[in-house]
């Protein structure tokens, strides 16, 4: 871009935002912060103003905030013309349009698409409507979902053992209500994490008194004559009678509006460079289309130029700063979208933490702490590199471990530490699932080509 | 034995104003004379070994001939098992834990706010009782008192003891400032006198709560929590000590160096007096400015390490000086330049990691109250001198006094 048509559209140019949660409240105080004075348009289908969202697990669920209190603070004034309640529904890449659910067409010069992720539904839609059946991504869900906890349900049965079921889980528990979790696989956090850790998890669920059922899926949910779920069949063959479903089954990536606009999303996200342009189903990046947080999939150089989804917070805000850098820069002074992966989570009164992508890890090492006493750092391994590490209330010492994997230092980890435990000198298998099996999913999802790769498949939208 | 620019920081003549020696030191980022400790005096360098678990705070770990010129200084009484202060996981988080579930979030989330009242009137009773205002040592009549006062209602001690219990913090303190001319033996005699006496105090306290447990930390710390939950009774004295000396010196520093950073600011000063809600990012400067504690001692590696191309032996003894890394122009602008308004202010001033300071909170509560109320009701407040006369000690530095005059002492 030139330097006088990069002035011309930080003057007067429009910035369109679809999206208005994290990434794109904090991408639009970004433009604002570089000086871009021209229009800036923010959509969002929900009709808040951004918040919030890893309260509505806790502190919400256990009744100690509320969901109306979750706004996101702001860093500055954005000046912006908010399209809220308003989903957006097409793109015309050519005539540079974004097209909304009302009709209307709002052109810009540059466009940034941070339409995140929606909880994935209960596949039978009928059973899915049962009343008394929840899943919780959004403001309203927290709401509703709190609501119903209030009343004191007899038996809450969360289906999935992800970051978010597990978390819905604990805050049950620490209400005092009976709670059931099903789990296709082995354990908890299995996908996120590995088995040695889903271990731990498992252990922690049932000691806090989580009827935690592994290895089981649920086949299908049962209504009353009111229409009020009143239990569920699982893959064993037994029958639990629950009262409250809450359906926490992983994501799906906001993309099906994109359909047919030749640009490269699909059920994995939207692909974008490591600056955040956005690539169309061509394989050309565009130069007027970023992309942020969790429906972009980016190249990242410590992992192999893999392409990376990250459902992660710190991502989120990461990429929106980079994307929102970048399309007000000359293209020497773009900056790479190279955040370390990172997220945490708080569960049965355990802060656990995690860098990198351990999910690559195929060895583990618990190399402080010990596992029995909940209190530990376990650091993956892949190809004799450290890859990721995980805490369970350890994380004060993540920051090293974060620079270990920026440096790719040597796995087996080959240095004694403090803390260190007779079993902790050894790697052994870190124990993910087969890939192909469905769980509840990780949070990275490891996908796309490296650049050696040349086989190429184009999936177009549909979920 | 040391040379050069190492013992020019302990030198007593640089006291005043050390920060252009650690300007000189930061040239060399891992500096190491052949002999003595490895120094690191750069910010970013300082930071990451703050998380390094290959660094242990064990002086066990320590290699028997390792020299340090500040071995022996603050030694601790060895009748008494080591605190966490010296401890290395698991043991550290232990002990850390358990005189943590009394004191901070999750168990106890509004001990430090629930003494707001307690800090305010003592700090209100110690300006009331100032004096003459043309003569007023901030030290000895102000920013002494208050933190030992503070530590014993935290820990319980009745009223009517908290004389006693100045007399020992006073003999304590004055063993981690040693005077050159006094007679070494009297003094260390002195110094173990008043831990017996104090280590015989707390340990009948602490019989006395088992007993008829009260709401405050010794009572709670003395009940324990479950199996591997409880403190044995010399485990209990060793904590209660480190809370006395570290939560003491360290208060008094801070609050003196404040009100000097202040003084010689008369225009923050003016701001704080008429706006008092800057002082929580004020007293953020401040502990980047002039922190009370300017270096750490006490690590040592349990593996050869490296640090910006410098092999650290295992066994070395370390020093990472803090309140160099806080002047670091790599990682601060300006860093010279006191300046409340500074957003970007993460300094190492409470250090960083586990050992992160314990009484933080309770720390930042008392320098803002009381440099509020300093700045709120002494009338014109004015140096004496400048610099004031410092202690000996080169790391928990601060003014052995601070003489100041005003016009009057407001109500």
């Amino acid at each position: 871009m030139h330097e006088v048509t990069l002035e011309h559209l930080k003057r007067e140019g429009r910035i369109v935002v679809v999206g208005a949660s994290l990434a794109g409240l904090r991408a639009a105080e970004t433009i604002r912060d570089k000086g871009f004075t021209g229009s800036l348009t923010m959509i969002g289908d929900e009709p808040y103003e951004p918040y919030d969202r890893p309260p509505l697990s806790k502190g919400v669920l256990l009744g100690k905030s509320t969901a109306e209190r979750t706004a996101l603070p702001r860093r500055r004034a954005i000046d912006a013309e908010w399209r809220l309640g308003t989903a957006a529904t097409g793109l015309d890449m050519a005539a540079r349009r974004v097209k909304l659910a009302d009709g209307e067409e709002v052109p810009y010069d540059r466009l940034l698409i941070a339409t995140g992720v929606r909880a994935r539904p209960w596949p039978n839609a009928a059973e899915g409507e049962l009343d008394g059946v929840f899943v919780l991504r959004t403001r309203d869900d927290g709401t509703a979902l709190a609501r119903r906890l209030d009343a004191g349900p007899r038996r809450v049965l969360v289906i999935g053992a992800g970051f978010t079921g597990s978390e819905i889980a604990s805050a049950c528990r620490e209400r005092g209500l009976e709670v059931t979790v099903a789990e296709r696989g082995d354990a908890p956090l299995v996908g996120a994490l590995g088995g040695v850790i889903g271990a731990v998890a498992a252990e922690l669920q049932r000691e806090n008194g989580v009827d935690l059922r592994t290895g089981v899926m649920v086949t299908g949910l049962e209504g009353d004559s009111t229409g009020r779920v009143r239990a569920a069949h699982l893959s064993d063959g037994t029958t639990l009678e629950c009262d409250v479903v809450v359906v926490s089954l992983g994501a799906q990536r906001n993309t099906e509006w994109l359909a047919g606009s030749g640009l490269g999303a699909g059920p994995r996200g939207i692909a974008c460079d490591a600056g955040c342009r956005a690539f169309d189903i061509r394989g050309i990046v565009t130069d007027d289309i970023y992309v942020a947080g969790d429906v972009a999939r980016s190249p990242h150089p410590l992992f192999g130029y893999q392409f990376l989804s990250l459902e992660h917070w710190g991502n989120a805000v990461s990429q929106a700063e980079t994307a929102a850098h970048n399309m007000l820069s000359v293209s020497t002074d773009r900056r790479p979208h190279i955040w370390v992966p990172a997220f945490w989570s708080s569960q049965f009164g355990v802060n656990i933490k995690s860098v990198g992508v351990p999910s690559m890890g195929t060895e583990i090492m618990i190399t402080q702490g010990s596992r029995a006493e909940r209190r530990f750092t376990g650091v993956y391994g892949y190809q004799g590199r450290v890859i990721g590490a995980v805490t369970f209330d350890n994380s004060r010492w993540l920051q090293f471990y974060q620079q270990q994997i920026e440096t790719t230092a040597p796995f087996p980890v080959p240095f004694p530490t403090v803390d260190r435990r007779p079993d902790g000198h050894r790697p052994v298998p870190a124990d993910f699932p087969d890939p192909s099996v469905p769980t509840h999913g990780p949070t990275i999802t490891l996908s796309g080509y490296s650049p050696a790769d040349r086989r190429m498949t184009f999936t177009p939208a549909g979920h | 034995m040391t040379h050069g620019i190492l013992s020019d920081i302990l030198d007593y003549a640089n006291r005043a104003n050390p920060y252009p020696l650690y300007e000189e030191l930061r040239k060399t980022p891992v500096f190491h004379d052949g002999s003595g400790p490895y120094v690191v005096s750069t910010y970013y360098e300082i930071q990451s070994l703050l998380h390094d678990p290959r660094l242990s705070s064990d002086s066990r770990n320590l290699a028997a001939t390792a020299k340090d010129p500040l071995a022996g200084e603050a030694e601790e009484e060895a009748a008494l098992p080591p605190s966490f202060l010296k401890l290395d996981p698991p043991e550290h988080d232990r002990l850390r834990r358990m005189t943590n579930r009394p004191f901070g979030p999750p168990h106890s989330p509004h001990r430090v706010d629930g003494m707001r009242g307690d800090l305010r009137a003592i700090v209100t009773g110690l300006i009331d009782d100032l004096g003459d205002p043309g003569q007023i040592d901030l030290v000895d009549q102000f920013a002494y008192p208050f933190p030992v006062t503070m530590i014993c209602r935290l820990l319980g001690v009745p009223r009517e003891d908290e004389p006693r219990f100045h007399v020992w913090a006073d003999t304590l303190a004055a063993s981690l400032d040693p005077d050159p001319d006094a007679d070494p033996a009297e003094r260390q005699r002195k110094t173990h006198d008043s831990r017996m006496e104090l280590g015989m105090y707390l340990a009948g306290l602490i019989e006395e709560r088992r007993k008829n447990p009260g709401d405050d930390m010794l009572s709670q710390l003395a009940a324990g929590h479950g199996q591997d939950e409880s403190m044995s009774t010399m485990e209990l004295l060793s904590t209660a000590a480190l809370l006395l000396i570290a939560g003491h010196e360290t208060t008094v520093n801070l609050i003196t160096n404040g009100m000097l950073t202040l003084l010689r600011n008369p225009d923050v000063l003016e701001r704080l007096r008429r706006e008092p809600t800057i002082a929580a990012p004020l007293v953020e400067e401040l502990l980047r400015f002039e922190p009370p504690v300017q270096l750490l001692p006490q690590r040592t590696p349990l593996v050869d390490i490296e640090v910006r191309g410098v092999t650290i032996p295992k066994g070395s003894s370390m020093w990472l000086i803090l309140a160099s890394g806080n002047r670091d122009p790599q990682r601060f602008e300006n860093p010279d330049r006191f300046d409340p308004d500074r957003r970007d202010v993460q300094h190492l001033g409470l250090g960083s990691g586990i050992h992160s300071c314990f009484g933080a909170p309770l720390a930042r509560l008392e320098a803002q109250l009381a440099l509020t109320e300093l700045a709120r009701r002494l009338h014109n407040p004015r140096l004496l001198e400048d610099p004031p006369p410092y202690r000996q000690n080169a790391v928990l530095r601060g003014p052995r006094h601070l003489r100041i005059a005003c016009d009057e002492v407001r109500a």
